[in-house]
């Protein structure tokens, strides 16, 4: 791999499909063989993301939005997880069919992930400057002294202070919005066109929550990456992200740019997420919640998986899956009443 | 850490007295004739009697005898036998030997056991990890006596010469260390499957790094502290535990010493052995401690 | 763990607006107690069905040996001596010499029966009695804290500083000279002793643990606060909780201490005639592996059949009762 890198996009396919994005994840398929039977984990998600734009993926746990990003990064436990369809193009070229060493050569320098857990993502035995230099020797084929000059270089982008001196130091030695930012500089460090942030500030605390938030919009915004921002939290997506991609089940159940989604949320799943937020005009009421549990995957129930906890499901929802319908060209949904909603005022 | 040490150091103290004071106690402080049998078929003169139990001081009330062996102990007097030869000579021909024993054994437990645990680790379930498996039941199963003289007998071996070289050991070392070098497959093993969904192998992977990398530092690596500290504590314990195999094989390490003392009831070389086993182990035992903390950075002494 | 992302509620979820518990649906598995689950899991499993039918036999064998074999194992027929085994008495009972015969001309087959004994006696016994007394001192340290805990946790590392083999070797060679010849009863009894001695340690630290884990749970600041008696906590809470871990380190232990009396029984300290030991009939053949190894094969592979049996047993029952491994 070299060191200089053009940045172009949208690519050419080379199915020789013309508005082929960065990256695109098409009908993909997933699903875990357990003891106790196959859970469908994701079943036929598809979404894109382009240089210099964020979207989101939102959604309960189980909903399918990390295992997506998994199968991404080409991390996915197997057994129990196997794809059983669809593709995920990089640049073009499906990932999922090319050779192994083709694709690790795209881990990091291609697309890089930032884990939810980085205390857990880092390895304990061995200090962050290790962590760091260890991509620049083994990647780049650098020098010890030189991996270490670069670690220091990339903690200091990150904002840690007294970079340098940190180098030595272990996971465990630094706080967790600390520790959050040496995950974010490691996976900055061959400069990727796709970051992929994992639930990032789930484990941190509030206040710490906004400052990675803001690091990681900066960041993108000066490298023109594409970022995958996964999340359940409806309240960091909305600074942050261009599109939304709200996940259920295993599938893509509204996906909208973000001010439409906010705006005028064409799905009930949606709605009730949006719902449920605290409000500050709201005060002294009782705070709205969905009913019920996300579905167990081994049971998803029949017709629309949203339909048991929904209060607009009639009995059409038991029965017939609705599929993802476009709106008014730029948005879709998947609702049997998806355009009762979107022609609301 | 200083300061733990320390501190452990002064805990082993009083397990190291209490120990030794035991085994002292055992074998001169309970009543009976420790020279009884020592002169043939006949009862021994009185002036043997006399000039022996003034030697090593018999008279003297109990709690003054162990004193006298602690303090000649501090001063590296360990004695001397019956028949007055220099315990401290005889310990001091032994003791290396043993340590060459213990050293091999080790390093084939090492070398053997981690080898098969990873292996098997990352192919679980295979015909290979089935046919480890089957393997270290049976050396676990099979005790060391049957194995060492199965072996001798099978591969026809002489006795160890007494310079014991260590083309010689090799053998009676493997089966000195079989039934660790299973516990040591199971343990590296078990730690390899544990630690090969931990998130920062995922990490690892993530990171573009070649498979080999991955397992070889990042997986190996985590996996290893347990073993290696389990392997430090092993010396120790084999150092003493070869009674068997020395015996089997003729080799003339502290086993065979300690068990010929027990044989013709020289007490002072028993009490000699065990204070200095008791005082290896105590010593590895600390020292594996502080390994523990230098392989994991996580573990603080306080 | 197969996948946490299968979980139907999981804390994360609890983030997101969800009713709690109002809306929960009622479980439908029966809700079970980690005894039955883990004995769900136990049948399932070959090694463990194996290991418990071999230990079952054993203990039939030290039990009633006269149900395996009709023939004295102390009757000695010098004409006999070194007859390879007759493999067409091993489906006539009663007829002696399956195994062939020793120096002695003593039977191997019914030697080999009626060494279990032994080896069973030893094994349990010393296993019972180190859960009663580690137990004991275990609950002492546990309950009590303090200087009693430390200066227990000192004397038990006295007894665990001396390597097993070697502690044994000193205390019965000088209860029990290597040439002397006592009794049946009091070598064995000897012996389990011997092995407590050095053994109870071990099980102290294990109760003091349950102790000082169960100490922590609410129900029994509860059970305190609501004036319930130290005996009483004891019994209902803290015994139920080490039952666990104890009955699995003192399997492992019994096939490790089967082993051990075989090998202190080898070496000559440890048991002796009259006694039937599976460690002396390997220890008597040592002469004669080239003309006679039928009389080491038939007790070696007992005794590692029994070691084996117990260690598998223990290492089944730790896998079912450690939810984290599965």
């Amino acid at each position: 791999m070299s060191d200089i890198k053009v940045k172009t996009a949208p690519v050419l396919g080379v199915d020789g499909r013309s508005a082929g994005h960065l990256l695109e994840v098409d009908n993909l398929h997933v699903e875990f063989r357990t003891r106790d039977g196959i859970a469908k984990v994701i079943n036929g998600v598809s979404y894109h993301v382009d240089a210099g734009e964020t979207l989101a993926v939102l959604g309960e746990s189980g909903s399918g939005k990390s295992v997506t990003a998994q199968t991404i990064m080409g991390i996915l436990d197997t057994p129990p997880g196997f794809v059983t369809d669809g593709a995920i193009r990089f640049r073009g070229k499906d990932l999922l069919t090319m050779g192994k060493d083709e694709r690790r050569l795209v881990r990091g320098e291609g697309i890089a992930m930032v884990f939810q857990d980085a205390l857990s993502a880092l390895n304990p035995v061995f200090t962050v400057g290790f962590q760091i230099a260890e991509l620049f020797r083994k990647r780049r084929g650098m020098s010890r002294a030189d991996g270490y000059k670069r670690a220091a270089e990339l903690l200091d982008l990150v904002k840690i202070p007294a970079a340098s001196a940190r180098l030595r130091d272990y996971p465990h030695q630094f706080s967790g919005g600390m520790r959050q930012r040496v995950m974010i500089a490691m996976a900055l460090a061959l400069d990727p066109e796709v970051l992929i942030a994992d639930e990032p500030t789930t484990a941190l605390d509030v206040t710490v929550q906004a400052q990675i938030m803001d690091l990681l919009a900066e960041i993108r915004r000066d490298r023109n990456m594409g970022m995958i921002l996964i999340t359940h939290d409806l309240g960091v997506v909305a600074d942050v992200a261009d599109r939304i991609a709200v996940m259920y089940a295993g599938r893509i159940v509204e996906q909208a740019d973000v001010h439409a989604l906010y705006g005028k949320p064409c799905h009930p799943y949606t709605l009730a997420l949006l719902d449920s937020l605290p409000r500050l005009d709201l005060k002294g009421q009782e705070l709205n919640t969905i009913k019920g549990l996300p579905p167990n995957l081994l049971r998803i129930p029949s017709g629309c998986a949203f339909h048991p906890r929904c209060t607009m499901a009639r009995d059409i929802c038991l029965t017939q899956r609705p599929a993802l319908v476009e709106l008014g060209g730029v948005r879709s949904s998947a609702c049997h009443f998806a355009e009762e909603l979107y022609g609301r005022e | 850490m200083g300061r733990y040490a320390l501190r452990r150091l002064l805990q082993a103290i009083p397990v190291f007295i209490g120990t030794t004071f035991l085994i002292w106690f055992l074998v001169w402080g309970l009543p009976g004739d420790p020279f009884a049998g020592r002169c043939g078929e006949k009862a021994c003169p009185p002036a043997y009697v006399n000039y022996m139990t003034e030697k090593f001081g018999l008279n003297d009330p109990l709690p003054l005898q162990y004193l006298n062996y602690l303090k000649n102990l501090a001063t590296g007097n360990f004695g001397q036998t019956f028949n007055g030869l220099e315990i401290g000579d005889l310990l001091a021909q032994a003791f290396p030997i043993s340590m060459k024993l213990a050293v091999v054994a080790v390093l084939a437990e090492a070398l053997i056991g981690i080898t098969a645990g990873v292996l098997t680790g990352l192919r679980r379930g295979s015909f290979l990890d089935n046919l480890v498996l089957v393997s270290t039941l049976v050396l676990i199963a099979v005790p060391i006596f049957v194995i060492g003289i199965v072996a001798r007998y099978a591969f026809g071996l002489a006795s160890v010469s007494p310079e014991a070289p260590w083309t010689e050991l090799i053998i009676p070392g493997l089966i000195l260390g079989s039934g660790s070098l299973a516990y040591i497959t199971r343990l590296t093993r078990v730690n390899i499957v544990e630690n090969r969904r931990a998130d920062y192998v995922r990490t690892a992977v993530a990171k573009g790094l070649a498979p080999g990398r991955v397992t070889g530092v990042h997986l190996l690596r985590n996996s290893m502290i347990p073993v290696v500290t389990w392997l430090g504590l092993d010396l120790g314990a084999l150092m003493g535990g070869a009674i068997v195999t020395e015996g089997i094989f003729n080799i003339r390490g502290i086993g065979g010493l300690l068990f010929g003392a027990i044989a013709r009831r020289e007490s002072g070389i028993v009490v000699s052995i065990v204070a200095i086993l008791v005082l290896v182990y105590l010593i590895v035992n600390l020292l594996v401690d502080l390994l523990y903390g230098v392989l994991d950075p996580r573990i603080r002494y306080e | 763990m197969s996948s946490p992302e299968v979980a139907t509620a999981t804390a994360e979820a609890a983030v997101l607006p969800t009713t709690p518990a109002a809306a929960e649906p009622p479980r439908k598995d029966k809700p079970r107690s980690l005894w039955t689950d883990a004995w769900y899991e136990l049948r399932r499993k070959p090694l463990f069905v194996i290991s418990a039918i071999m230990i079952t036999i054993f203990v039939l064998m030290a039990a009633f040996p006269s149900l395996f074999s009709s023939v004295s194992p102390n009757a000695a027929d010098l004409n006999k001596s070194l007859t390879p085994p007759d493999f067409g008495a091993w489906f006539q009972f009663g007829k002696g010499g399956q195994f062939g015969y020793d120096l002695q001309g003593a039977d191997i087959y019914s030697r080999t029966i009626y060494g279990a004994r032994a080896s069973i006696v030893v094994g349990l016994s010393a296993v019972l009695g180190n859960m009663l007394l580690g137990g004991f001192f275990g609950i002492l340290s546990g309950y009590l804290g303090g200087w009693t805990d430390s200066l227990l946790a000192r004397f038990g590392d006295i007894f665990l500083g001396l390597p097993f083999v070697l502690g044994a070797l000193v205390i019965l060679s000088t209860f029990a000279p290597v040439q002397s010849s006592p009794s049946a009863v009091r070598i064995t009894t000897l012996v389990i002793v011997t092995f407590i001695m050095l053994g109870w340690p071990s099980f102290a630290r294990i109760m003091r643990a349950a102790v000082l884990s169960t100490k922590q749970l609410d129900f029994v600041h509860a059970a305190q606060a609501l004036g319930a008696r130290p005996g009483r906590i004891i019994f209902r809470h803290v015994l139920p909780n080490a039952v666990a871990p104890m009955v699995v380190v003192g399997t492992i232990t019994l096939g490790a201490y089967i082993g051990a009396e075989a090998t202190l029984s080898f070496l000559g300290v440890g048991l002796r005639q009259p006694v039937v030991s599976w460690g002396i009939m390997i220890g008597d053949s040592r002469q004669y592996m080239e003309a006679a190894p039928y009389m080491m094969a038939f007790p070696a592979a007992f005794l590692a059949i029994a070691v084996l049996s117990f260690v598998m047993l223990g290492d089944a029952v730790r896998d079912a009762l450690d939810p984290k491994l599965r």
